[in-house]
Parts: C-alpha cells; sequence; structure tokens
C-alpha cells in the first residue's frame, strides 16, 4: 500500500532536525518518489562541454530514470533532449558518447533529426498527408529539455519545466567549480577518459552523506591508509611509484583535530563542502612549472589565490561531488533503492604538466575504483548499513553531531569540521524539492 | 637454460600462489621494479597519462596484502577466496639470448566474498626476465573482457 506517494507531510515526516527515518534509505516507495520528483526538480549534472567538442558530438545518460542526450549542434550550441524517438519510444543514442554526423537517425524506421532536436525526414513521408501528423508532438522532433546551463562546461539540467533557477539553486557553492576551473593556466578542462565506474550495493545517499562524512577516515581506512602508512615507514626507498602514493593516501590518517579545524562550509539547497581552512590535499608535493604557468597567466596574487584553495569535497546536491584539487568528479547514480552506480571522472587541466593529470588518474584509481582499497572499506560499511537498518530496533538515523537548536535551513555557513550539520542541510533540501511539486498536502494516514 | 616449458610452468605456479593465498612467495615472483597492471582502456598503452584499474609497484601490492590479514580490515571479514582457471598460456617471446620472455594467458577468475561469487574473464600477459637462473615479473597486464563495466569490490589479485 502507498504510504508516501502524493503525501507530503508524511514524507516530510521522514525527517526531523537531527534524524532521518531509515525509510529514506530502504523503502522501494520513497525511492520511486525521488525519481519521480527530487530529480526533476533538481539541477543534475549531465557531463562536460570538452566531451562535446565537435559538430555532432553527443553523451547520453540518466537524470533520475530518464534517458537524456546532449548533442553539438553545427552552430556550436548544445541542446538536451530525451532520448526517445517521436515514433514509436526508440533510444536515439545508445552508447555513452560518439559522433552522430550531420543528424541523428532512428534505428528502427530510419525518422531522422537534426542535431538540435528537430524533425529532419521520415521515409515514405506521403503517407503522412492528411493525417494531422504535422498537429503531433512527434511532428516537432525530439522532445526538448528547456532548462539546460552550461557553467564554465559543466552541463546541468533541471527536468522540471518549473522551479528553482540555476543561479538560485547553486548561489555560491559555484566557486569550488570555478577553482577547479582556474586551476588550468588557460582556464579550461577537459575530459580526455572514460570514468571509472564502481557498482555499489547500497542507497545513492549514504555515499553522498559520506562525503563530508569526517569522522570515519581514521577507523574505516585504518585497514588500507593504516596499512599503507605503516608499510611505508618501514621500506621507504624502495620504491618508484610510492611517494606520490603515499602523499595521496597519507592524509586518511588524520586525527579528529585536523578535521576538526579544516571546517565544513554549508550553502543553501544542501550543498556544502569539507576543508575549508585546510584540507588533506594541502600538502601534495609542486609539480615543476606549474606555479609559474599559473603566476604568468594569473600574476602572482591570484595564482596564490587559486592554489590556496583546497577544498576537500564538495557536495552539490543531490547526487555529485568536486574534488577541485584534484579535479575529480564523482556522480551517484540512482539505479535502485540499493544500487547506486558510481562514475568517477577525471578533468585534464589544459596547459598544465602532465605530473597534475597523472597525480589525478592515480588519485582516481586509488580511492575511487573497484580496486581501490579504500574504496572497499567504504563500500563494505554501506552495504552493512542497508542491511543494518531493516532493523526494527530502532528506525531512525542519528544525525545529531554538533547539533544546535537553533539551526537555520538554507543558509551559509562555516561549522567545525567534524559536524553532521551539512548531512542536516542535504535532508532539509532533500525534504524540500521531493515535495516541492506534490499536489496540496494530504492528511497522512493514522 | 629458459624453455617454453619454463615459462608456461612458471604461470601455472603463479596462478597457483594465488589460488593458496600464498602471499610472500607470489610476491616474490616480482622483480624489484615489477608492476601489476589492469588497463581501463581497449589495447591501453600508457599506464600512466590513462586511466587504469590497477598501476602498482611492490611496495602497493605489500600494501594490499598486509590489509588483507589486517585486523579492522572489515571487507575481508570473512576472507576472500579466489580460483584461476588458465587456458594453455600462448608463448609471444622466448628469446633467452636478448633475455626476454612474454606470453598470454586466457582465463577465468573468481572471487568470493562470504556467500556470493564473482566471475571475470580476460588475458593476463606476462613480462618475464631472468634473475640468476629463475624468471621473474617485470609485468603483469590483466585485460578484462568488460574492463569498462561497472564492479563491486575487487579485492584480491587476478
Ligand atoms: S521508432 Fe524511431 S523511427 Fe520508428
Ligand atoms: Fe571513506
Amino acid at each position: 500500500m502507498a504510504k508516501y506517494g502524493k503525501n507530503p507531510r508524511a514524507i516530510g515526516g521522514l525527517v526531523r532536525d537531527a534524524e532521518v527515518h531509515r525509510d529514506v534509505y530502504v523503502d522501494p516507495e520513497v525511492f520511486d518518489l525521488e525519481m519521480e520528483h527530487l530529480f526533476p526538480n533538481s539541477w543534475i549534472y549531465v557531463g562536460h562541454a570538452s566531451q562535446l567538442s565537435k559538430a555532432g558530438d553527443f553523451i547520453t545518460a540518466n537524470i533520475g530514470r530518464q534517458p537524456v542526450v546532449a548533442s553539438r549542434h553545427t552552430d556550436g550550441s548544445i541542446h538536451l533532449f530525451y532520448n526517445r524517438c517521436p515514433h514509436k519510444g526508440v533510444k536515439i543514442a545508445s552508447e555513452p558518447c560518439g559522433n552522430t554526423g550531420k543528424f541523428f537517425r532512428c534505428p528502427y524506421h530510419a525518422w531522422s533529426f537534426k542535431t538540435d532536436g528537430s524533425l529532419l525526414a521520415i521515409p515514405l513521408k506521403k503517407g503522412y498527408e492528411g493525417t494531422g501528423f504535422t498537429d503531433t508532438q512527434a511532428n516537432d522532433g525530439l522532445s526538448r529539455i528547456k532548462n539546460v546551463v552550461v557553467y564554465r562546461d559543466f552541463i546541468f539540467a533541471r527536468l522540471s519545466e518549473s522551479g528553482v533557477g540555476f543561479e538560485d539553486y547553486f548561489g555560491e557553492s559555484l566557486s569550488t567549480i570555478d577553482n577547479m576551473v582556474d586551476r588550468s593556466p588557460e582556464g579550461k578542462l577537459a575530459v580526455e577518459a572514460t570514468p571509472i565506474r564502481y557498482m555499489h550495493t547500497c542507497n545513492w545517499k549514504m555515499l553522498v552523506e559520506n562525503q563530508t562524512d569526517t569522522c570515519h577516515p581514521m577507523v574505516a581506512h585504518e585497514s588500507s591508509a593504516g596499512t599503507a602508512i605503516k608499510v611505508w615507514q618501514r621500506e621507504q626507498g624502495n620504491s618508484t611509484e610510492t611517494p606520490m602514493a603515499v602523499q595521496l593516501y597519507g592524509p586518511f590518517m588524520s586525527p579528529y583535530e585536523f578535521y576538526e579545524q579544516s571546517g565544513i562550509r554549508i550553502w543553501p539547497n544542501g550543498h556544502g563542502h569539507t576543508g575549508v581552512a585546510n584540507s588533506i590535499h594541502s600538502n601534495y608535493s609542486d609539480v615543476e612549472g606549474y606555479l609559474g604557468q599559473m603566476v604568468a597567466a594569473y600574476g602572482e596574487k591570484r595564482a596564490h589565490e587559486i592554489l590556496g584553495e583546497v577544498r576537500h569535497n564538495t557536495v552539490y546536491f543531490p547526487n555529485i561531488m568536486v574534488k577541485g584539487a584534484v579535479q575529480i568528479l564523482r556522480n551517484f547514480i540512482p539505479i535502485a533503492v540499493d544500487r547506486t552506480l558510481v562514475e568517477s571522472w577525471v578533468y585534464r587541466l589544459v596547459g598544465a604538466p602532465d605530473k597534475l593529470y597523472e597525480r589525478a588518474l592515480m588519485y582516481n584509481r586509488f580511492i575511487n575504483a573497484p580496486t581501490s582499497i579504500v574504496g572497499h572499506d567504504d563500500l563494505e560499511m554501506y552495504e552493512r548499513a542497508q542491511e543494518g537498518l531493516k532493523s526494527n530496533g530502532n528506525q531512525w538515523v542519528n544525525l545529531r553531531r554538533l547539533y544546535e537548536s537553533n539551526e537555520a535551513p538554507d543558509v551559509t555557513a562555516v561549522i567545525n569540521g567534524t559536524s553532521e550539520r551539512q548531512m542536516r542541510n542535504q535532508f532539509h533540501a532533500w525534504a524540500k524539492f521531493i515535495t516541492m511539486d506534490m499536489d496540496q498536502p494530504v492528511e497522512a494516514a493514522e | 637454460m629458459i624453455s617454453e616449458k619454463t615459462i608456461t610452468d612458471f604461470i601455472y605456479r603463479e596462478a597457483d600462489l594465488l589460488d593458496t593465498m600464498q602471499w610472500q612467495a607470489w610476491l616474490d615472483l616480482f622483480h624489484p621494479e615489477g608492476r601489476y597492471w589492469m588497463p581501463l582502456e581497449w589495447q591501453q598503452q600508457d599506464p600512466v597519462l590513462q586511466p587504469s584499474l590497477m598501476y602498482e609497484d611492490l611496495l602497493l601490492m605489500k600494501v594490499r596484502i598486509e590489509r588483507l590479514a589486517g585486523e579492522r580490515t572489515f571487507s575481508q571479514k570473512p576472507k576472500s577466496r579466489c580460483h584461476h582457471l588458465l587456458q594453455a598460456p600462448q608463448i609471444l617471446v622466448c628469446d633467452p639470448a636478448a633475455g626476454t620472455f612474454k606470453a598470454r594467458t586466457s582465463f577465468l577468475y573468481t572471487e568470493t566474498r562470504g556467500d556470493t561469487l564473482e566471475r571475470f574473464s580476460g588475458w593476463a600477459s606476462h613480462d618475464l626476465v631472468p634473475v640468476g637462473d629463475e624468471l621473474k615479473i617485470r609485468l603483469k597486464r590483466i585485460d578484462l573482457v568488460n574492463f569498462d563495466a561497472p564492479f563491486g569490490n575487487i579485492q584480491l589479485f587476478m
């Protein structure tokens, strides 16, 4: 029996000030409502414009459950459509990316569409004369998604026709993307490689929360980062890969005080980041020639400002995390209530030394891959949570760490780095966006 | 004298050491400069400026192995086990004069985690060098047939 559908009050009841009900992670109906309301009402990351460098280039993605395709048109503009033929619904593009040439051609009956989505041709067109075809939606070609914003080459879309505008939705949080892009001496990023993909048998929100969970690394990652430090201390000098590796693994074992002081900044609408004053990315060694390039491009002062900003994880609500200082974006793609596809993308800093790209690729395989020992620690905890939450002994997940009773929602603030406030911030946004377009509140069934 | 049979025997023994979890003996098969590489792209040439699932030196492999036995390694409770099913290795180079030995072996690999069992298939490429009268691994490369699929945890060595 439907408990939550069309029932904003019941959904609101899942989120308390500093607790959330386990149904947000385990109830398939709540998952369906997220797909139906939360994702369409939010601005979702689709891809990067460098993946669409030439006319005819396309990428495919999903927003919630809905398949979409983005394409570069002959005039250079980027368009986003639902990935379904207006004839009988066949997906127009099936690969993750490619080049379609001058038009998309449906593989079923060969209807074709320009790369701006408009209908180009139908075989035996005469058969439609006098049928009223021109009055149908099919005559308009591929269904367009109107709300698309390309921000510094990052493509975001909102499926709902009405809702919060892009600028209001992200606000100051875009400063993390700015900082990542500014780290290129040319102010440009490029996607050159496929992402690392990692299947998680857990709810997508567990991953998102973990991005600002600073109380787990020294515990859960003692197994991986802790062992790395131990082996290195014993055997240093025996390897060539390792120094950079140790710089990447080592800081995961930083003590609570380090994370407390490094701080968390929250922003309205569920965004926020760890690593305000300091972060685990602070002490990577210099890459020869890079600072010189940055100073030449931006001037002494600005170059140091850009490189001095070493934010750790920035959560863009609902489902991406950006790591500006290592040029990585992780996309937590919900598949089912207990299944999440993680895609970890590396962006190359255009014009910067190869060494920086090498480091970003190394970070990605050390931390974000199915072969990453750090990843093994985290996934194990998510799987155990997904199992443990079935318990009826206590149906509430506790997010009370450093809670203050007067916490205002939708504000910007800098707080203690071990606070669970960013998780509370996310759940406030979750309740807001999932119920935003629901019908008038219906009384919750008793 | 290193023959084609020496190479084949070496590859079978290597898989056997993994299947019986004789980790230290397995590590000892590597040359000090040896690498273990699992590419993420089709016919990948560059392990450094192209993305890989793994590209590790001896010290990093040692970290993995010590982690497997760690008291707080929760993803190894219960411990995983593995099984290699190998096709006869195809000898690509057997040149004792130049000291180069290469083989490519088609495999099916199984890894367990509790009650679940994951299966992978692909090709293992061995690049071997003689050290004294023994062969050592300079590079072990694993090309999975579905390298680009989203996997769950892969915790042992293929
Ligand atoms: S379904 Fe696309 S042309 Fe018929
Ligand atoms: Fe973690």
